[in-house]
């Protein structure tokens, strides 16, 4: 059998709609056969991060960013029409109402359509994230250079 | 559609890019040969199961429309 097309997907921003959009494309292309992998970047690291974090970030100004910026895909806002959490709410009720995933659902999807996740390392060291307060759905933790060898080779590469 | 339906596939209601994903998943299970019918609701299904077909490499045998429902079918080709 020929190799399969690939496809990469920088996830940087943390938007629910923006991140449901990444999988949305990231779950069509596994089905269609290809192989994806999705970088988690910046906000998008939040998709990735459990809600409860395990091992606390050491620096102060880490710690006051994990209170204002939670992390967890069920904590994902609305870019546009949040309006302090109802917004986003009713949002979630319709997509359940049209039988559409969450977005923890999605990244569970994705993960057994067999779509790879990788963190990248910079934006967890920033962050104070630690892999162990990373979901296990993430299977690698990288740099650009392993993003760049991928992209290189895939026919699809998005940043969203 | 004349050819033998082997399997239903029901994704009525569903939403892009349920349908495909549940196609992908279904194909598996199926022999090569093996002719699959998809019950959508989805006007999106009738361009993107041809889309589908030709990267896959499956065979994409037709549709029936009836009002609402979009009865699409696929021979599976290739493993």
């Amino acid at each position: 059998m020929s190799e399969k097309d690939k496809v990469t997907i920088i996830v940087f921003s943390g938007e629910l709609d923006k991140v449901l959009a990444a999988f949305n494309i990231a779950t069509g292309a596994a089905a269609m056969g290809m192989e994806v992998s999705m970088f988690f970047t910046f906000w998008g690291l939040n998709v990735v991060r459990k809600e409860n974090p395990k091992i606390s970030p050491s620096h102060i100004l880490q710690k006051m960013f994990g209170v204002v910026n939670p992390g967890g895909a069920r904590k994902l806002k609305l870019s546009k029409f949040h309006f302090g959490g109802i917004g986003t709410k009713m949002m979630q009720i319709l997509m359940k109402r049209s039988l559409m995933p969450s977005a923890p659902e999605m990244v569970k999807m994705a993960f057994e359509l067999g779509v790879t996740m990788i963190a990248c390392t910079t934006s967890m060291e920033f962050m104070g994230v630690n892999k162990v307060d990373l979901i296990d759905e993430v299977s690698r933790l990288t740099g650009v250079a392993t993003y760049l060898a991928l992209a290189k080779d895939s026919k699809i590469n998005l940043f969203i | 559609m004349d050819a033998k339906i082997d399997s239903t596939l029901d994704c009525y209601g569903m939403l892009c890019p349920l349908p495909i994903i549940k196609i992908a998943e279904k194909l598996k299970e199926m022999k090569k040969g093996e002719v699959l019918e998809l019950i959508s609701t989805d006007e999106g299904i009738k361009e993107d199961i041809v889309a589908w077909c030709d990267t896959t490499g499956n065979e994409y045998l037709g549709l029936e429309e009836d009002d609402e429902i979009i009865k699409v079918f696929v021979k599976k080709t290739v493993n």
